[in-house]
């Protein structure tokens, strides 16, 4: 790899043993993929690890070694959500006491990353691209970020620049601040081998969509024609939240970093079908693929058919305009059928600075909520599932990536809404 | 039985002998550690259900023979931790090209570890497909594998 003199300096030591060891694993890191040289970060960063898990203490070790050496991020960061809000999501008293002893490091973590350039206290979502929370990478912006899908999000509806990369990476590559120039960096990496026709009667699930695409073409990059159809051309918030959860499922169900929608997307309006390789594969997405996808997913549940405990809405991070429409939804069905409270314990799952706003711009709503049993909190649900004693119980969910990595079971939107108000699991769907 | 070698690319090279261990889908690292790591115990058996190639089995001191790794982007930590806790494979062989989180995790754990799994890619698409459970495996720092 072809480094700059100061480069140099850093990686033979003359800069400190510490910062030397980091410039080492970014290089040997560039060097297994090929890159030719490192580039500047010109984003701000945001990193995947939230958590102060006790079992990853050779991270802590690690991070104190930074710390101790005086390194830090060189722009400010957001990082993912934490893993637990008693007070908007209390999961009982002996699950506590597990959460607790799993992530027994959680305040100590806390000060490390406000020590290494913590954003502030509201940083904390896996959505940080949204416009309440502001790190917003602009078009041609290198990053090196790694929560995956605050990468495919990047990459592909706001035309920044960031590999997939694993946690720790992150931190590494924004404490020299650059990033090993290759994948998705180039544009060649950006290119489609894939081209997929989106042939369905109506505007097909953003989750069910994502997930067949993820999983046909893993970690390749696909460009997509036939969205436009049902979202319209360019983008507004309602496509960019749409994006936002298909491009979630591409990357949980696949490893996609990078997908382009015909006439939406940065690069694809400006580039059109000239993103895609010669030699590309095709692959049509029809009602019936769909449907196929959805009755393929299996269910987890060690009792089936029986009521849930909680309907969790909001795997990314909910959008602010995400938030008021299922407020609205599930308040009118209230309404209509005459409740004052949903049947299951409805949690909507929010980057904290729109939370924040949202209790403060609407108290009085706020409060009727919570009387409906429905509450905003912003922790992540996958940490919330990845407690043992929360991961058995029987939950449901709109999220195909939280439906991956947990045992929730998946229906779809207008379902969620019906088993929240009924208590009552719709017959023949939700996966086999 | 005459013994049948391929050549990779040493990532991380060393020379070892072992026990090979199959998975010709994708790792996924998360879900096959989750359980070992969070009980920190000393012998790691695969937790993941999907993968059924090495579901429950042991796959410490083992040679991890596999197309890449997916899942979590917490798998480069993952690797890390394993490394420190010692219940980890002694050597990961990739038949494609290694992928961005096993290199992450695997790097790190070298150069802040000191712990070194033996690395090898590339070895091509018929290396998972000549392989049985359970075949000795010699690797040599130059990236050759022969099963024996």
């Amino acid at each position: 790899m072809q480094l700059t003199p100061e480069e140099n300096d850093i990686l033979s030591g003359k800069k400190g043993e510490v910062l030397q060891k980091v410039m080492k694993t970014v290089v040997t890191y560039g060097e297994t993929f090929g890159a030719d040289h490192l580039v500047p970060i010109s984003g701000s960063p945001h990193l995947v690890t939230s958590f102060g898990a006790n079992t990853i203490k050779p991270y802590f070790e690690m991070i104190d070694e930074l710390i101790n050496a005086g390194l830090t991020s060189k722009e400010n960061f957001t990082v993912d959500p934490r893993p637990m809000e008693y007070d908007k999501l209390n999961p009982g008293f002996i699950e506590k006491i597990a959460f607790n002893l799993i992530f027994g490091k959680q305040k100590d973590y806390e000060v490390q990353l406000k020590k290494l350039g913590l954003k502030n206290k509201n940083a904390f979502t896996c959505a940080c691209y949204l416009p309440e929370v502001g790190n917003i990478p602009v078009k041609g912006d290198y990053l090196a970020w790694s929560e995956s899908s605050a990468v495919v999000y990047a990459n592909s509806v706001l035309g920044a620049r960031t590999n997939r990369n694993s946690a720790g990476i992150d931190l590494m590559c924004d404490i020299v601040g650059k990033a090993p120039h290759f994948g998705l960096l180039t544009d060649e990496g950006r290119k489609a081998t894939w081209l997929v026709e989106i042939k369905t009667s109506t505007r097909p699930n953003a989750q069910l969509l994502g997930s067949a695409i993820g999983m046909k073409v893993m970690e390749d990059v696909p460009y997509i024609v036939g969205l436009d159809a049902h979202l319209g051309e360019g983008l507004n918030p309602t496509t960019e939240s749409y994006l936002k959860d298909m491009g979630a499922a591409t990357a949980s169900n696949g490893a996609v970093g990078l997908y382009h929608v015909e006439n939406i997307t940065p690069e694809a309006v400006e580039q059109g079908r000239s993103l895609l390789n010669p030699n590309y594969q095709t692959y049509l997405i029809d009602d019936a693929e769909l449907a196929k996808v959805y009755a393929a997913y299996p269910i987890l549940w060690s009792i089936t058919g029986i009521r849930p405990d909680y309907v969790f809405i909001g795997c990314p991070h909910l959008a602010r305009l995400q938030l008021e429409n299922w407020i609205d939804l599930l308040v009118d069905a209230l309404q209509k059928n005459k409740l004052n409270k949903v049947s299951v314990p409805v949690y909507l799952f929010t980057a904290p600075d729109i939370q924040e706003a949202y209790i403060n711009e609407k108290p009085d709503t706020y409060q009727a909520l919570l009387s409906h049993n429905i509450h905003i909190t912003t922790i992540c649900p996958l940490m919330f599932m990845n407690n043992p004693l929360c991961g058995k119980k029987p939950i449901v969910t709109n999220s195909n990536k939280l439906r991956t990595y947990t045992t929730a079971r998946f229906y779809t939107d207008p379902e969620i809404l019906n088993i929240a108000i009924t208590g009552k699991l719709p017959e023949n769907s939700g996966g086999k | 039985m005459p013994s049948k070698t391929f050549k990779g690319r040493p990532i991380l090279p060393g020379n070892c002998e072992g026990e090979a261990l199959v998975s010709r889908s994708g790792f996924n690292t998360l879900a096959s550690f989750q359980k070992s790591v969070i009980l920190r115990s000393k012998k790691a058996i695969c937790s993941d259900q999907n993968n059924a190639d090495i579901y429950q089995k042991e796959m410490t001191g083992k040679i991890l023979c596999i197309p890449q790794t997916i899942g979590s982007t917490t798998g480069g930590l993952v690797l890390q931790t394993i490394a420190k806790i010692g219940n980890g494979p002694k050597a990961i062989l990739f038949s494609e090209h290694i992928d961005s989180l096993a290199a992450a995790g695997v790097i790190m754990a070298d150069i802040w570890g000191n712990h070194r799994f033996i690395v090898v890619d590339q070895l091509g698409p018929d290396f998972l497909s000549s392989i049985e459970q359970g075949q000795t495996l010699k690797i040599t720092e130059d990236g050759t594998i022969t099963i024996q």
